[in-house]
């Protein structure tokens, strides 16, 4: 596992006077949301940039060759483009062999698990031997620096997680589920062909709470996504594990999508899991990077532990669509497990 | 135990709560305010509010908030 984030880092601290609140406010959002640090690309960056940079490094440092990639996947919610595919363009600015399946996903902070679940599925196939995964988003370039709403938790990142045949024998656990009714309640308004971008689109409006926000933007209906978050996720990790026949003290940890602090203590506590056994440290140092927090999470948590032996974890992801999955497995063995900067 | 108007205030000073029976319609606490206030509330009694009752309904006004923390073991 690779993760790349922009070397520009923007404190909340530098960014509050952007938001028409009281000081004494927003300092004391930032220490119930846990906001501090957050990492965002430089303006014209696209998740490919961020992905081709991690794979070079991979390659330079001998870590993956390019002819060993017979599938890649993006999972991404901002594409470089309409057409083609961000997957066609990494293939071609990397050079990457014709037979390498390429695919796009649309799918968000659930596309952890969801990009797991396909890479695992191509690699069914005998002549499939790796498959590299990207989560990436560049979902700051869709925020309202007036919102207050969204632009403080939002961070920038791609993961780049390499999957291969593991001759152990290890079932793999996982559920998704999904529920388009709720379809509105974390989407950007404009910019699709049903409410294509214009100078109007681009208009900011004042969307109550102070805050202001164009139909270009990403909109979150941040009640209503608290409440699927907690509503939701703990009876589908449940049935997972009751699947699997574990117990839930029996898993070491629960990687959680990290949209902010405040809600993963609220779900640790509704699921009796200690805080410590959910980590919750991503928001605060990189912002919520959608399907790249819970690599993440691994990475500045775990790192050392699944490069020299493993733990049961129970990965879970919820967000866009909306979507929720889960998915428990041992995680270890892996050759590397890193974050390194772009600039 | 500091009373739950003493709270509320602490939050929004410029509102008086015990002159409001819906504090959203009012626009009193907006959706982070009702975060902070949790957070407040569960360091203050040493409990955890469910996220699934962090709803508006629940934080309208002193009573309903009360009626909350009694329902989360709170004895006021």
């Amino acid at each position: 596992m690779l993760a790349v984030v922009p070397a520009r880092e923007r404190t909340f601290l530098e960014e509050m006077n952007n938001f028409n609140f009281p000081e004494s406010r927003s300092l004391k959002l930032k220490e119930v949301m846990g906001y501090d640090r957050r990492r965002l690309v430089e303006p014209g960056v696209c998740i490919s940039d961020l992905a081709v940079f991690g794979l070079k490094h991979l390659f330079e440092r001998g870590l993956l060759k390019p002819d060993e990639i017979d599938g890649l996947f993006v999972v991404t919610q901002t594409p470089d483009y309409f057409m083609p595919p961000t997957s066609n363009v990494i293939q071609g600015r990397l050079n990457l062999k014709q037979d390498a399946f390429c695919l796009d996903i649309s799918q968000g902070c659930a596309g952890f698990v969801i990009g797991l679940i396909q890479a695992f599925s191509l690699l069914e196939q005998e002549n499939v031997k790796k498959v590299v995964l990207i989560n990436a988003d560049v979902l700051s370039r869709k925020t309202s620096p007036k919102d207050r709403n969204i632009y403080p938790l939002v961070g920038d990142a791609a993961a780049i997680t390499i999957v291969e045949k593991d001759a152990a024998d290890s079932v793999i656990h996982a559920s998704v589920k999904m529920d388009g009714t709720r379809n509105e309640v974390l989407m950007i308004p404009a910019g699709g062909m049903r409410l294509p971008s214009s100078p109007e689109t681009a208009v900011l409006e004042d969307v109550g709470d102070k805050n202001l926000r164009a139909k270009d933007h990403l909109f979150m209906d941040g009640s209503a996504v608290f409440n699927f978050v907690q509503t939701e996720v703990p009876p589908l990790i449940e049935d997972t594990l009751k699947d699997a026949g574990v117990a839930m003290d029996a898993v070491d940890y629960f990687l959680c999508h990290q949209p902010n602090r405040f809600m993963l203590q609220k779900l640790a506590d509704k699921m009796k899991v200690p805080h410590a056994r959910m980590p919750n440290n991503v928001v605060e140092r990189f912002g919520n990077s959608s399907g790249a927090t819970i690599p993440i999470a691994v990475m500045i948590n775990l790192a050392e532990r699944v490069k020299t032996g493993d733990c049961l974890a129970c990965l879970a992801g919820f967000g866009v669509g909306m979507t929720w999955s889960s998915m428990l497995m041992r995680l270890g063995g892996l050759s590397f497990c890193e974050l390194v900067d772009y600039a | 135990m500091k009373p739950i108007a003493h709270i509320l205030k602490e939050i929004r000073p410029e509102f008086d709560f015990t002159a409001s029976n819906d504090f959203m319609a009012d626009g009193m606490l907006d959706s982070f305010d009702m975060v902070t206030l949790v957070a407040t509330l569960d360091k203050t009694f040493g409990i955890s509010i469910p996220g699934t009752e962090i709803v508006p309904e629940n934080f309208q006004n002193i009573g309903t908030i009360e009626a909350l923390l009694r329902k989360c073991g709170v004895k006021l």
